[in-house]
């Protein structure tokens, strides 16, 4: 595979302003296929607007995102997810009235089915509990999210995410208030989706997750990338220390 | 359509004029929909029940319409407490407002003009003061008093609301209410209260808008109806919650109003606001002055 | 129940519908009938944008009297028979919406709402002014007598508005079990989300626009007739917005069983309130329940049954699981 086919994610100076704030400045990153990234930063450092940009639910004002050799300035969200490109939201957003199993069908039958062959009710129907095993909720198949805890509603998040079929998954913070065998649970199950081909980039602050998934460790402070590489070279270096671990 | 100088120029004072008076109707707007958020499309209807409750008092005591509205505005005020305790209880805090918190409001407004309608019956209501009538004569341009002096007291009200809210702490809460109700909490000021507040007295400035209008012109029951487009029109047009981008945006919706009124024909007029409105959502939503 | 299977039943509980006006022998029931069955139309086709979607407008009224309109326009220029003028104000009504939809639905709900009250003013306007139509003088459309087989016209229209009508609860069966109805609910429920799901929101929005504008317009088309002289004020008149939204959001909004027995039981209502006592009193009833329901049972009369049966509170929304049909195939 050539170099440039290897990339699956080119940022290219992008740059991000809400009125006079500048959230994102000039943020170029590259993700090659089938890397687990983790993103690490404090809060308010820009991670969910960078993913915003991405996933097309904000618009850039400069710079560009290139995914899979598609230039995507201009896609609309929906068309980003159709590409490949798939995010769980750092808040979870379930569609409060619908069940879980069709939460997750709404992916299927507008995202995976926009690529391809037709499936039957059958097969929809299979695959929504499937995803819901993956993540622990099938018993909850025909509830409703408002039943559901935050971490239920997270790991929900997840798996609609998942059932999108994405090249690249972008977990924003997704094991926030999980217990530690939890949080060992969802990695195990990035990591096997990570072994299927999916690309991963994760988004968090537990930093023992972050630092045992990743292959490679990108720091944002106050709208900038600050350090980007080996995760035990990025966490010694002093820049990040002072900046978010110096605490 | 004959175009003269004359014509020109007094239909842009009118329009001047006119426009500072929309802007003390708007202003009710630029506080529950600009700062709170709330689609309140009945504050036209509170407006009219303002104009009724100043007619009576003056057909009844003799008070000037705007010595009333001032004594009114604390009722004014309660109902708009009252009701934003209803609409925060029953949608705001069930996620339901963009569909049934619109049809509430949208409900207020028909049950009120229908209310007034049995009440008072569709016959026009005007009141009497001692300006009412006189006219002064500035070289060959017109200024009715009965529209300088809503005018001029619009103007003050604007004012004084635009201080309230930029100088006081209840105003700058206010104004924070809106961006950021997690940082008040961390103050020890409940949200809730805020704009419990901040939406009385959006329906206070109803009280004294009424009365403007009712020196200003003859009303009757269905007259709100066609503020509900310029009262949001001005609104956008403006910023959404900014007042001197509400005053700006006023007055050039009164002029444009009054220079289509005045060279076209008045049944022209309501496509004037509704178009402006239409246009300013298709094509910049932010506002002039947008935020 | 398949969808052929229940155009069957309804074309059948029509047909009893139209019988039993019939042998009632007195007219009346067909004109008080119509006006019922004109409000099913408006309150399904208002709750396919508004109760599926999501999205409030407040201008019914200028939708349905753009078909009313069109017929005049016709008129004036060709007579045609009414299934073809019904034709023709849903088309017209339709672009309309879709136009609409283009200007404005990129923006919050909150702004289309606006918009579409908006919307309505000026179109009202543009009516006044054009002479050809009659503008404010109003138009005078010649009704026939009688048509055969049928008897006195009014029964023809009647018939005309109960297809209509069943064809508009068809239609919203239809999207409700389809992919589109629940990509309408993910709009309802989270527009960012449904679109990083993968659902084309802007898409789906003008769809449901332009179905629901055409509906509208399909509705008015024959109203001319109906009414003999048309009038603006008529045509815009208020009660439609307010209705189309109150028997939605009365009778329940998650289905298509809402807005017909919202439709059914306030237009009934109102038949008979303004018969006995003043429409003023009858506008003020409907304005009280619309506020009314929307405090307390904010999910209707369906709402209240389905709490009523099964001794739970439904969710936000309840929804149906669709049905695969004999294929296994999800339509």
């Amino acid at each position: 595979m050539t170099a440039a086919a290897a990339e699956l994610l080119a940022v290219d100076n992008l740059g991000k302003r809400f009125g006079g704030f500048v959230a994102l400045d000039n943020i170029s990153l590259s993700v090659r296929r089938g890397e687990r990234v983790g993103l690490i930063g404090p809060n308010g450092s820009g991670k969910s607007t960078l993913v915003n940009c991405i996933c097309g639910t904000l618009q850039n004002e400069a710079g560009s995102v290139t995914f899979d050799g598609h230039p995507l300035n201009g896609a609309s969200a929906h068309q980003r997810t159709r590409r490949g490109l798939s995010r769980t939201f750092q808040l979870p957003r379930p569609f409060a009235s619908l069940s879980l199993a069709d939460n997750l069908r709404i992916p299927l039958v507008y995202t995976v089915a926009s690529r391809g062959a037709r499936q039957s009710g059958q097969a929809i129907e299979g695959r929504c509990v499937e995803l819901l095993r993956e993540v622990g909720l099938d018993a909850k198949a025909k509830n409703l999210p408002r039943d559901l805890t935050q971490v239920e509603m997270r790991k929900l998040e997840l798996a609609r995410a998942m059932a999108a079929e994405p090249k690249l998954l972008i977990a924003d913070e997704s094991m926030a208030g999980l217990t530690h065998s939890e949080v060992e649970e969802i990695l195990a199950l990035l990591m096997r989706l990570n072994a299927q081909g999916v690309t991963i980039i994760l988004i968090e602050h537990i930093m023992r997750a972050v630092m045992s998934f990743s292959q490679r460790l990108v720091v944002l402070v106050s709208g900038r990338k600050i350090a980007d590489g080996d995760p035990n070279v990025v966490v010694r270096d002093p820049e990040v220390e002072r900046a978010y671990l110096g605490q | 359509m004959v175009f003269s100088f004359d014509l020109l120029i007094n239909a842009i004072v009118s329009g001047i004029l006119i426009g500072a008076f929309y802007a003390a109707v708007t202003a009710g707007v630029s506080m529950s929909f600009g700062i709170l958020d709330i689609v309140n499309i009945a504050h036209p209807a509170f407006i009219i029940v303002g104009s009724y409750i100043a007619y009576i008092v003056n057909i009844h005591l003799g008070l000037d319409p705007i010595i009333v509205a001032i004594i009114a505005t604390p009722a004014f005020y309660a109902l708009g407490a009252g009701i934003y305790q209803i609409y925060y209880v029953s949608f705001e805090k069930r996620g339901q407002e963009s569909l049934r918190g619109l049809a509430f409001f949208f409900g207020l407004l028909f049950i009120t003009e229908v209310l007034l309608i049995l009440v008072f019956g569709v016959d026009y209501r005007y009141v009497e003061a001692p300006y009412i009538g006189m006219t002064w004569h500035i070289g060959f341009v017109d200024v009715p008093l009965r529209i300088l002096v809503p005018c001029l007291v619009s103007l003050a009200m604007v004012a004084l609301l635009q201080l309230l809210l930029t100088r006081t702490f209840v105003g700058r809460a206010i104004m924070a209410v809106a961006q950021d109700q997690l940082a008040l909490k961390l103050m020890a000021v409940d949200p809730i209260r805020i704009k419990r507040i901040a939406f009385g007295i959006s329906i206070a400035t109803a009280s004294l808008a009424g009365a403007f209008l009712i020196i200003i012109q003859p009303v009757e029951p269905s007259v709100g109806r066609e503020y509900i487009g310029r009262v949001f029109a001005i609104c956008v047009l403006g910023g959404m919650g900014s007042l001197p981008g509400t005053l700006v945006a006023a007055m050039l919706v009164g002029i444009v109003e009054s220079l289509t009124s005045t060279f076209y024909g008045p049944s022209w007029a309501p496509a004037v606001s509704f178009g402006f409105l239409l246009l300013t959502l298709a094509v910049r939503p932010a506002g002039l002055l947008g935020r | 129940m398949r969808s052929d299977l229940f155009l069957l039943v309804c074309l059948i509980v029509g047909a009893a519908i139209f019988g039993a006006a019939f042998a009632l022998g007195n007219d009346y029931y067909f004109f008080a009938g119509y006006v019922v069955l004109q409000y099913v139309v408006l309150s399904t086709a208002w709750n396919i944008l508004g109760g599926y979607c999501g999205y409030v407008n407040f201008g019914s009224a200028a939708f349905f009297a753009l078909g009313a309109y069109s017929t005049v326009a016709m008129y004036k220029l060709a007579p045609l028979p009414i299934p073809v003028l019904v034709i023709i104000g849903g088309i017209v009504s339709g672009i309309v919406g879709l136009c609409m939809g283009y200007l404005t639905l990129r923006l919050r709900g909150a702004f289309f709402a606006i918009a579409t009250l908006a919307l309505a003013v000026v179109l009202q306007t543009f009516v006044v002014n054009w002479g050809f139509v009659g503008g404010s003088r109003g138009a005078y459309i010649i009704r026939p007598e009688a048509i055969w087989p049928f008897g006195a016209y009014i029964r023809y229209l009647f018939l005309i508005m109960m297809l209509l009508a069943i064809g508009a609860i068809t239609v919203a069966r239809l999207i409700e079990r389809s992919r589109l109805g629940y990509g309408f609910a993910t709009i309802r429920d989270d527009e960012l989300a449904a679109e990083a799901s993968g659902v084309p929101t802007l898409r789906l929005k003008l769809i449901a626009t332009t179905i629901s504008g055409a509906l509208m317009g399909m509705a008015g088309a024959p109203f001319p007739y109906y009414i003999g002289f048309l009038q603006p004020s008529s045509a815009f008149g208020l009660d439609y917005a307010v209705n189309s939204i109150a028997m939605p959001l009365i009778g329940g909004t998650t289905s298509w069983v809402g807005p017909l027995i919202g439709a059914i039981l306030l237009g009934s209502l109102q038949q008979i309130a303004t018969v006995t006592i003043s429409s003023a009193v009858n506008l003020l009833i409907v304005g009280l329940l619309l506020v009314g329901f929307v405090i307390v049972a904010p999910n209707g009369i369906i709402g209240l049954v389905h709490k009523y049966i099964q001794h739970r509170p439904v969710g936000g929304v309840g929804r149906r699981r669709v049905e695969a049909d004999a294929t296994g195939h999800v339509p």
